[in-house]
């Protein structure tokens, strides 16, 4: 295809080039799960509004991260500090949290 | 992979690098550093919202419900289309078609002016509506106490979303020049691919404030 270009005569395993189906169906996966956490939020789920808003999120989050960010066809170093981020940062939370979401039962402070 | 000489050198792999697989690999790899960095930067702030969320949960429904859902699904839809622009972009540059990557790369940069104009509407609805924390803040009868925490949260995380977003059309220029002068080959377009992964977290970050600011209080409304 490019004969002329140098790159391609050293590593022509390098790209990994994903039909344009893959795009497109996780394309319409968002598109379908916008929709979906759209109407969802106005049917009254009482606590679990939130929680089922933050499950598709991360269900949205996870198909641009696997697929469009191509981190299923990365090697191992960049797994590493994919997980490590997102493994901070529910250190973050679960710590954090885990002090203000018990205030209000130990002391009634922020009640 | 055979080692090269100064003879055969090749214009598209730098002297420090053995192969273009290491040369793509290291970038790869600093650039999800950076990510995972920036996944703490958001991270704090999403800390802050849950936390004072948890103080003040009424403000936080009034406020949900002073925002429109309908520019808010807009621009949900918008940066996904930007995604899926960006995806193909990289892909073009995959395979050595510099001009259709540049071609895709305006496509995002594009929907990404959509984006930043809506959301530029809203804040101008905002100001009028006097819901600027001192900035312009006289706001209606609606009004909850800490009204003004809930806005607070939303213009610092909308703000730096969208300036985020602002740099981000800003090295598509960058890229997409890069593109058309045919800088880019199925062995080294880790310069898109670098561009894809920080749009595709931009489209992350958004995934998340969607629901967190124009969902929440729906079901209440």
């Amino acid at each position: 295809m490019n004969e002329h270009n140098p790159a391609l005569r050293h590593d022509p395993e390098l790209a990994h080039v994903l039909p344009l189906r893959t795009y497109l169906g996780v394309f319409a996966l968002l598109l379908v799960l916008t929709g979906v956490t759209t109407g969802i939020a106005y049917i009254d789920l009482g606590v679990l509004n939130t929680p089922i808003a933050l499950s598709i999120a991360s269900v949205k989050a996870l198909s641009v991260i696997l697929v469009f960010m191509h981190v299923k066809f990365s090697g191992k170093l960049v797994w590493l500090f994919v997980i490590g981020g997102f493994a901070w940062l529910l250190i973050l939370f679960s710590f954090s949290l885990s002090d203000y979401y018990t205030r209000s039962v130990i002391s009634g402070w922020g009640g | 992979m055979q080692p090269e000489t100064a003879a055969q050198h090749d214009p598209t792999l730098a002297h420090h690098f053995e192969s273009h697989r290491q040369q793509h690999e290291a970038s790869l790899v600093g650039m999800w550093a950076f990510l995972a960095q920036e996944v703490m930067f958001f991270g704090g702030m999403f800390l802050a919202y849950t936390v004072y969320r948890h103080l003040h949960p009424e403000a936080f429904v009034v406020g949900s419900l002073t925002l429109d859902p309908v520019y808010g699904t807009i621009n949900t839809a918008v940066l996904i289309v930007s995604s899926l622009t960006m995806a193909l972009a990289v892909r073009s540059a995959q395979l050595g078609r510099g001009k259709q990557a540049a071609l895709w790369i305006g496509g995002t940069a594009l929907a990404a002016g959509i984006f930043l104009v809506i959301k530029g509407v809203e804040y101008s609805h905002k100001y009028h509506d006097g819901l600027i924390p001192n900035f312009a803040w006289h706001p209606s009868e609606t009004s909850a106490p800490s009204l003004e925490i809930f806005y607070s949260f939303y213009f610092v995380l909308t703000g730096t979303h969208a300036l985020h977003m602002i740099v981000g059309v800003a090295l598509m220029a960058v890229v997409a020049i890069r593109a058309l002068r045919g800088r880019y080959g199925p062995s080294n377009y880790i310069g898109v691919e670098v561009l894809g992964l920080y749009w595709h977290f931009v489209d992350l970050v958004w995934i998340f404030l969607f629901p967190l600011f124009y969902l929440l209080g729906r079901h209440l409304g």
